[in-house]
Parts: structure tokens; sequence; C-alpha cells
């Protein structure tokens, strides 16, 4: 089965493309990271995703996930950390697809906020407000909360950058278990390491497609040389791009 | 002397009592928008949507002279236009909301103060700009609390998602269609709010009672719940402590009460416990790790 699929995606900013011309698929119950030089169009990719972005050309195909069964962790949250809500409650807006914008909290889904946010290890400090949490902190909340979006797709745009080791591995975890139990993971990552070690699938980008396919293929320093000419041959003046819609 | 100088004159006087009900209703429909326009840092957004109502109230007022519904719903008419334009600009192009309703309330504003200086006369203009809390009349006061209760009814209503759109607006959107909404109703609560105000305290100082018992408040408790509570409360205590002091020196009502407001504020800022400057100058010992 086919989670999505991107046709000829084209994804960019003011017409400069920053993914283009995109054809791959992902598999249901995959645990893919997507690397490559900055500028490459990782995180782009991931806002054609969430639809945050609308594509130049091409699209975006949904397979067997819906685009509600999403759960996007952005690289740069605008979550205002002054606002005067706690740990728990922001894990909690997690659940706002069951609870919606009037429900209580059942008994059950409760338990589950306190399970997730054991989860990441952040049992005690339910109460302390967000602006207290130092960095690592921060993240493990995020993850709680996508915890419980219970997602079938879960996109997570560098989630382990100014992250240390401790908290890396826990969240690693985390990740882990969402493949057990045969979601659908997507992870723009730069520590080629955490690539080789925990993602068995890897996609290369460099604005075009490198590769797309098993972390050890694709990992090898030809298709990295490869990226790297393809990320530094960018236009000063571009001309309209040729290539037809296929 | 306490009966005379705080009770007294709201028994023996029909107009302070009207002025009494009308800040009050104020004070609880408004504040709780000020606490929220003061968390998502849009403090400044009231002071410019009360500019963008001037022109609509000045229209009312040309069409049918000093009349509350006109003035009412031209204010009204104006702040919508100002606060949709402005909004939609900023949703549908890369121009942010401050800078494109700073644009939008400017030209409104352009447009009022010629239309109020070639048509009306320098007490017209004073009493949009000022208001008129002494000389409430029954229709007036109805209106008064009207939109105090649609303001805090509405508020209840979409409380969870106005929460999630201050606290991170980038979730709100990815989970639910309701972050333009809510950002929309939100702007129509606080224009409404500023005409109800306009009437008692004129468009000036209308933004004084959303604003700056919503500042004090910051000082004196951390969560939501008590933010709009302590808000509300410091906005009752200069309501009435303002009309009080207008009506024993003969000062103008509506900057009394805003300077009473800003009083408070001045106060809290050196005494609050959160994060007062005070409490910053005596710290209290830490707790273990």
């Amino acid at each position: 089965m086919i989670a999505l699929a991107f046709q000829n995606l084209t994804l960019g900013y003011d017409r400069h493309p920053a993914v283009h011309h995109l054809d791959a698929r992902i598999e249901e119950g995959s645990l893919t990271a997507i690397v490559g030089p900055n500028g490459a169009g990782k995180s782009t990719l991931l806002k054609g995703v969430t639809g945050a972005l609308s594509p130049l050309e091409g699209r975006v195909r949904w397979g067997s996930v819906a685009r509600e069964d999403v759960a996007y962790l952005p690289q740069q949250s605008d979550i205002d950390r002054s606002f005067p809500i706690s740990v728990k409650e922001l894990v909690a807006m997690g659940l706002w697809q069951e609870v919606g914008a009037f429900g209580w909290l059942k008994r059950a889904q409760r338990a589950r906020l306190d399970a997730a946010i054991a989860a990441v290890g952040l049992t005690g400090y339910e109460g302390r407000p967000i602006g207290a949490l130092s960095g690592g902190q921060m993240q493990r909340a995020l993850f709680a909360r996508l915890l419980l979006q219970d997602a079938k797709l879960v996109l997570l745009d560098e989630p382990f950058a100014a992250i240390d080791a401790r908290t890396m591995a826990d969240l690693i975890e985390v990740i882990r278990n969402w493949h057990r139990q045969g979601r659908t993971v997507i992870a723009v990552l730069h520590d080629h390491e955490t690539v080789v070690t925990h993602f068995p699938e890897t996609m290369l980008l460099a604005r075009e497609l490198v590769d797309h396919g098993p972390t050890p293929r694709v990992m090898t320093p030809e298709n990295h040389a490869q990226a790297r000419v393809l990320s530094e041959a960018s236009q000063l003046a571009p001309e309209i791009c040729a290539r037809d819609a296929a | 002397m306490i009966w005379d100088a705080i009770i007294a004159p709201f028994v023996e006087f029909g107009f302070m009592r009207r002025a009494l009900l009308g800040c009050l209703a104020i004070a609880v429909g408004a504040t709780p928008v000020g606490v929220f326009l003061m968390l998502r840092r849009m403090s400044l957004t009231g002071d410019a949507m009360a500019h963008a109502i001037l022109p609509g109230a000045a229209v009312g007022f040309l069409v049918s002279g000093l009349s509350l519904g006109a003035m009412t719903i031209g204010g009204l008419i104006a702040g919508m236009l100002v606060a949709v334009a402005s909004g939609l600009v900023s949703r549908l192009t890369t121009l942010k909301e401050d800078a494109s309703l700073a644009a939008f309330y400017l030209i409104s504003l352009a447009v009022g103060v010629i239309i109020v200086s070639t048509r009306g006369s320098n007490v017209d203009l004073m009493h949009v700009l000022f208001g008129t809390v002494l000389a409430l009349d029954n229709v007036a006061l109805t209106l008064l609390c009207t939109i105090a209760s649609i303001s805090v009814l509405t508020l209840a209503v979409i409380f969870r998602p106005l929460v999630l759109e201050c606290a991170d607006p980038q979730f709100l959107r990815s989970v639910s269609r309701l972050s333009a909404v809510t950002h929309f109703i939100f702007l129509a609560l606080v224009v409404m709010n500023l005409v109800a105000g306009f009437h008692a305290l004129g468009t000036l100082m209308a933004v004084g009672i959303m604003i700056l018992p919503a500042a004090a408040a910051r000082f004196w408790t951390t969560g939501i719940g008590g933010l709009l509570v302590a808000a509300a409360c410091v906005a009752a205590l200069s309501s009435v402590a303002g009309l009080l002091l207008s009506y024993h020196y003969s000062l103008p009502s509506g900057p009394a009460i805003i300077l009473v407001a800003g009083i408070i504020y001045g106060l809290s800022v050196f005494l609050g416990p959160v994060g007062g400057i005070l409490a910053q100058l005596v710290p209290r010992r830490h707790f273990e790790t």
C-alpha cells in the first residue's frame, strides 16, 4: 500500500522551485529520512504535504493516508513561549481532532494524556508554564502532543536540532514505536549517523530527487557528491523551466 | 464621610448610577477582549481599530445627527471593513498584519477627520473623541449592556480555539479550519467593544479600558482565568474611582477613569508579585532542583 505519492511535484517560493519535478512514493508503514544539503527543499516538501504550500506544478496524491491523518512537527514552531499555558494544556492540544472546540476530556483521554507525558519523560512537569521549559523539554512536550494526535502519517522537520543525546535517544524510541505500530513516519534529518542507524528508508534531495530507497543504497559518497553538485548549480538569471509535465 | 465621598453621589444622582452601570458593562465586556489583545501582542491593534471607527461614526453623525443607532452602525461598519480588509491582505499577501492594519486605519482615520472637519462643529468632534459617560440615556445603556453580554458569551464559545490561535496558530491551522474564523470573530469583538466604549468614553479613551486593566493584571497572576478576572476587577475599580474623581473635582469622566486605570497599572508595575520591579529587587530563595 502506498501512503502518499509525489507526482511531478514542484514546490517553491516566488516561482523559484525548491523541490523540482519530484516523483516518489512513500510506502505505508515506512520510516523515511529525508536528507540533503541546506536549501535542498526538505522542509519545503513537508510543507507541500501539509498543504501549507500549494504546488507550482504537479501534486501530492494521497493513498492510504488522508490529508486529515497527518501530524506535523515544524522546524521552527511559532509557539508563543510566553503565553500562559501549562505543559499539560500544550500536550492536550493533540486531542483536538477528537475533542474539538467544545468537548470535555473523558477519563480515557485524560489517561492517554498522562501516558503521553510519561512516554516522553515529562512526568512531574505537567503544571509548569511552557515558558519555563528548556529547548529539549519543549521538544519532548511537542512529541507528546504528536503522540496524542494518533496520526497515520507523522512529519518531523529536524526534530533533533539543538537536542542533547539523552533527549534524542528518548525521542527516537518514540519514533521507533510509531514505526512498530505501522504508522508512516517521514523525518527531515541532518545527522547521517542517526539516519543510517535508525531509518530503513532514505530520500536524498537536492532540489531534484537524487535517490530514494533503502538507506544503505542511498547513503553513498557518490550520491552525496551528486547532491552537492546539484545544489550548487543554481542560476543567477533563471529561465522558465521547459521540462514538460510528465 | 465615606458615605458622602463614595456612596452618596450614586444614591443622589441618576446620571451617576447610569454612568456606573455603563462603565461596569464595558468593564465586563471589553477587558477580557483586552486580555487577549495583550496576550497576542496586539495591544496597539486596539488603538488602531479605535481610530478606524471614527469615519463610520462621523458618517452616521452626518446622516442623522447625534443618533446613537446611526453612529453605532457606522462605527461597526467602518471597524469591520478595516478589520476584514487588513486581515485579508495579511492572509493573502506577504504583508504582515500590523503593516496592513496600519495602512487601512490611517486611510480610515484620514477620511474620518476630513468628514468631521468639513461638516461637524468642534463640539461634535469632542463628543466623538471623548464620549459622554455622564449623559447615557436608556437606549445607550441598553446598547452597552447588550454588547457586553454578546461579547462575554461569544468569548466563552470561541475560548479554546482562541487560546490555541494565540499560543500556537500553526498547530491550530494544521488540525482545524477554525483559525481564520476565530481570528475574525475576535476582531469583530474588538470592534464591537470599541464602539460600545466610544459612546461612554470616546474613541480615544475606549482602548484604555481594554488594555490598561489587562496590562495591570499581568503583574498579579499567571493563568488565563486569573488574568480575565483580575483585569475585569481592575476595570470595575477604575470605573468607580474615576467617576467619583470626576464628580468631586469636576474632571472629564472618561479620562478620569482611564487615568485611575493608569495609576493602578503603574502601581502594578512596581508592586505586582509576578515580575514586578519590587519582586525582582527582593528575590525569594529558590527551590531545590
